[in-house]
């Protein structure tokens, strides 16, 4: 062995390395010199795995991190480890059984897939117009809760990867009273399947209004314990201030949207660009900040809960002064939607048994039809959009004409948004990961489907 | 100036299983094997309105190998099972499964290509807890369940025998399809 | 009184579209009922609907040999999509499409052979593309002042497995904040040669919609820096959203019964 020293770095690389990329020919000589040369130029790059399963990764999210020290050099995203086949799975059902799987897409915020799908669904159907006013109160009620429970979701699961337990537990306390009101309304607390093309499966409860107006001020309680948890608090803002920035050109050009893009400036809402379900006649603003970093993507939550109470107040009020029915009046298409709590639970109300057996045979076949062949929807396509909490949501459902979607698939907006992960994060901390994912807030089952 | 002046002579008597069994359902740290819908609702039972922190449970471990229940809540998809079953793998004994949901029981609704049909079909399952997405009550019901399975597991040789007492039942149990005769 | 009226739109096949654009209102014309097709949207006033036909279904119950003695399963049903549609568009429409039939012309290009069809139905813009010039299009309604569509909200893909020559179809949606329009370009590729241009230079965000659409139907994006799978695992063989791939379930068990699974069980088309 002999003891020369061509332990160093060689200018000569074989084609294909990255240039710059110092290279290390050890032939014989010391190992400890060679190990020595490395430490002076201190360039060690790992590969961490952060994998799916990981309490700060948001869900079952893979990602592979590249780093060097303990700056982030690239990071790489897995994602399909909640693919569930929702969209091949819903060309085996007809449109009204669609809604209970397009529901269970984004778990937090299951009412905009809902609603998007029928709103696509409707328009193929041609029935937009007849929709009844009430049941488009009912959407946005409905919609505007969601949102608000989703962006506590965000907030508080955001806090607790970074440690902070009690900002989940506040997040959620406000949350369950928002449940409480899903449940009194659907009968479930998540994944409800209770906007049908046409309407809405049934109408609220005598006393929702005013329940809801009693849980409303312990929601925006609870929102509001969270600010005071977060907006001064110096580490807080110490964590998130200038992490995870994104440029207002690259949102466009990534496909970013929701509160991210509204937080570098563009108050990019679809609720007020191409409204829907009677958006165009809500008095509501769309909060914006001027600087696209983690810290401002929080606040703009908070913004948007305040504005969603806002609304939900008005469509309260519209509702207290619009009675009326909740479903389309076209019987081939209209979900028996009179349903009322009986003895052994929930299901078709006398009156409805009623005058299927007895008086009127059209609805009984009607009735029929509807549930065991369910209705046909001409043939085309349509792109519905909607203003999911998390940025635009995009429903693309194709139609042949039968009793089954031909195709339908959802643009989900956390699929679109976990793009810009890579761009956030590299060259910064590994620490910042996590507050950047959770700022950008990606609920796997969206990106999945 | 209790229970212990009328004892003979000072001394209980237990089996070393019912202290074992008391001991080891006291504080049953979970896994986070959050995995969709089910994943929230397990969330929403760590928080102070349905509190599981009253058993002891609160703290899910991020580490399999300081765990010692894995509650699979939420779908598993053929992409995420062997991920699954390294964490599982990766526990120290003693450990059980609940699977939470009907996804995680059976598949769900989710009878295609992407799914596992039962998470079953790769980790062991103790107590299987039904709804899509059950709610936090239920998941607090599969729990005390589980506790009650766990203060009466039998030790040693007992335990030797009443697995092998159970596989016997199960391989000359009749098929659930092949179950005729039951609407009588 | 409107059920009866109810009977007869359904009788006629063609159920009212959305209001926005006035074109496509009417029923369907007598050829189209010829054809056996059942609810097909309806076509340009007057004269004889050219038929986009894309499938031919037999039988109602899309099972065969399950012993159905209903006499449905020699229903015969011509599948339609909404074919061209004529000058005027309407709304905004003609404006857009005029404007992208003179930038392709300044750049050399045959407007015909590049813009293979529009279709307006149910209030919005469809507009068929060759594949090749797919990212030329998409730079010029991402650049032109007047038209500045600068979000694309992804690819989805659509198998039409008995549309010859033009089985998957990539349909791109874009949107214009600016204008706050919503546009569509569908672009067709043949089952023996999947291949379309990527459009990623043109909208970085499509990157991963493309991956999703290559790992779901097959359809390889020329050009794109990773076309890897992202919702199946890696080494996945085939193509779970085509239309020719099993749904995959396996047979429920219940107390005395198995069930099939959703794609062999005898249900309405």
């Amino acid at each position: 062995m002999s003891a020369s020293t061509n332990a160093r770095p060689t200018a000569a690389r074989p084609a294909g390395e990255a240039p710059g990329a110092p290279e290390f020919v050890a032939e014989g000589g010391d190992w400890a010199e060679i190990a020595a040369e490395a430490e002076r130029l201190g360039e060690e790059r790992i590969v961490v795995n952060m994998g799916p399963v990981h309490p700060s990764t948001h869900g079952v999210l893979r990602l592979v991190l590249e780093i060097d020290g303990e700056t982030v050099r690239e990071l790489r995203v897995g994602t399909g480890y909640l693919h569930t086949g929702i969209e091949k799975n819903m060309e085996y059902r007809t449109w009204t059984q669609g809604v209970t799987f397009c529901t269970r897409m984004d778990y937090v915020a299951p009412f905009f897939q809902e609603v998007a799908y029928c709103l696509g669904v409707e328009k193929l159907l041609g029935v937009t117009d007849e929709v009844p006013v009430r049941a488009s109160l009912i959407r946005v009620l409905l919609m505007e809760l969601n949102r608000i429970a989703s962006h506590l979701v965000a907030i508080g699961t955001g806090g607790n990867e970074l440690g902070a337990t009690t900002m989940m537990t506040v997040a959620f306390r406000g949350r369950e009273d928002i449940l409480r009101i899903f449940e009194r309304i659907t009968g479930l607390r998540m994944n409800h399947a209770f906007i049908r093309p046409g309407g809405v499966a049934q109408d609220l409860p005598p006393g929702t209004t005013d329940y809801v107006r009693e849980l409303l001020p312990n929601i925006r309680l609870s929102v509001k314990e969270l600010q005071d948890l977060t907006v001064e608090n110096p580490i807080f803002k110490r964590r998130q201030q200038k992490v995870g920035y994104v440029s207002l050109a690259a949102s466009m050009a990534l496909g970013l949207t929701g509160p991210s893009v509204r937080a570098a400036g563009l108050p990019l809402d679809m609720r007020k660009l191409q409204p829907y379900c009677g958006y165009e006649t809500y008095d509501f603003e769309v909060p914006t900040r001027d600087y696209s970093d983690s810290y401002n993507r929080t606040m703009v939550r908070f913004d948007e809960c305040y504005e969603s109470i806002k609304i939900v107040l008005q469509a309260l009020d519209r509702l207290d002064a619009t009675p009326g029915p909740v479903m389309v009046a076209d019987k081939k298409i209209a979900w028996p939607a009179q349903l009322s709590i009986g003895s052994d639970g929930q299901g078709n109300s006398l009156e409805h048994i009623k005058e299927i057996m007895s008086t009127s045979m059209e609805s009984l076949i009607h009735h029929f039809k509807l549930v065991t062949e369910g209705f046909r929807v001409p043939a085309g396509q349509v792109f519905q959009t909607v203003e999911h909490a998390k940025g635009v949501m995009g429903v693309h459902v194709v139609s042949d004409g039968g009793t089954r979607p031909y195709r339908a698939h959802f643009r989900d907006p956390s699929y679109s948004n976990l793009q810009s992960t890579a761009m956030m994060t590299e060259g910064g901390q590994l620490a910042d990961v996590v507050v950047t994912l959770a700022s950008l807030d990606p609920v796997l089952g969206g990106v999945d489907r | 100036m209790g229970i212990e002046e009328k004892v003979p002579a000072g001394f209980m008597l237990g089996t070393v299983e019912k202290v074992v069994g008391l001991a080891r359902k006291s504080s049953v740290w979970p896994v986070t094997m959050g995995l969709a819908c089910c994943a929230i609702e397990m969330m929403a039972t760590g928080t102070p309105r349905f509190d599981i922190s009253r058993f002891g449970m609160e703290v899910f471990r991020a580490s399999p190998r300081h765990a010692d229940l894995m509650i699979v809540s939420g779908r598993v998809s053929h992409k995420m099972a062997p991920v699954i079953r390294n964490v599982y793998d990766q526990m120290p004994e003693p450990k059980w499964v609940i699977s939470m949901g009907v996804c995680a029981s059976s598949g769900g609704m989710f009878n295609n290509y992407a799914i596992v049909q039962g998470v079953d079909h790769i980790l062991p399952v103790d107590i299987y807890l039904p709804g899509c997405p059950p709610r936090p009550e239920m998941l607090l019901n599969a729990i005390l369940e589980l506790h009650e399975q766990i203060r009466n597991s039998p030790l040693g040789v007992n335990r030797e025998e009443a697995a092998r007492k159970a596989e016997e039942a199960a391989l000359a149990a009749t098929p659930t399809h092949q179950m005729k005769g039951l609407l009588a | 009184m409107s059920e009866r009226d109810d009977e007869k739109q359904s009788a006629a096949g063609a159920a009212k579209p959305g209001a926005s654009s006035a074109e496509v209102g009417q029923r369907a014309t007598a050829s189209a009922l010829e054809a056996g097709s059942q609810n097909i949207p309806a076509g340009p006033r007057g004269g004889r609907t050219q038929l986009e036909v894309i499938a031919t279904h037999r039988g109602l119950f899309g099972v065969e040999g399950t012993g159905d003695t209903s006499g449905f399963g020699g229903l015969v049903s011509t599948i339609a999509l909404p074919p061209a549609s004529e000058r005027p568009y309407g709304g905004w429409f003609d404006e857009v499409v005029d404007i992208l039939v003179e930038i392709l012309t300044e750049q050399g290009l045959d407007p015909e052979a590049v813009l293979e069809k529009v279709v307006v139905d149910r209030g919005e813009l469809t507009i068929f593309v060759a594949r090749e010039h797919i990212d030329t299009v998409c730079r010029a309604l991402r650049d032109d002042q007047d038209l500045r569509f600068e979000l694309c909200l992804g690819v989805s893909g659509v198998h039409y497995p008995q549309d010859s020559g033009r089985e998957l179809h990539a349909v791109y949606q874009l949107m214009s904040v600016t204008h706050v329009r919503q546009l569509r370009l569908e672009v067709a590729c043949p089952d023996s040669d999947p291949h379309i241009p990527t459009v990623v230079d043109t909208y970085p965000g499509n990157d991963w919609h493309e991956r999703e659409t290559w790992d779901m139907f097959g359809i390889v994006f020329d050009g794109h820096p990773s076309l890897a799978r992202t919702l199946m695992p890696d080494d996945w063989v085939g193509h779970p959203q085509r239309k020719d791939y099993p749904l995959g379930g396996i047979p429920v068990e219940y107390k005395g019964a198995v069930v099939p699974p959703p794609d062999n069980r005898r249900s309405y088309r």
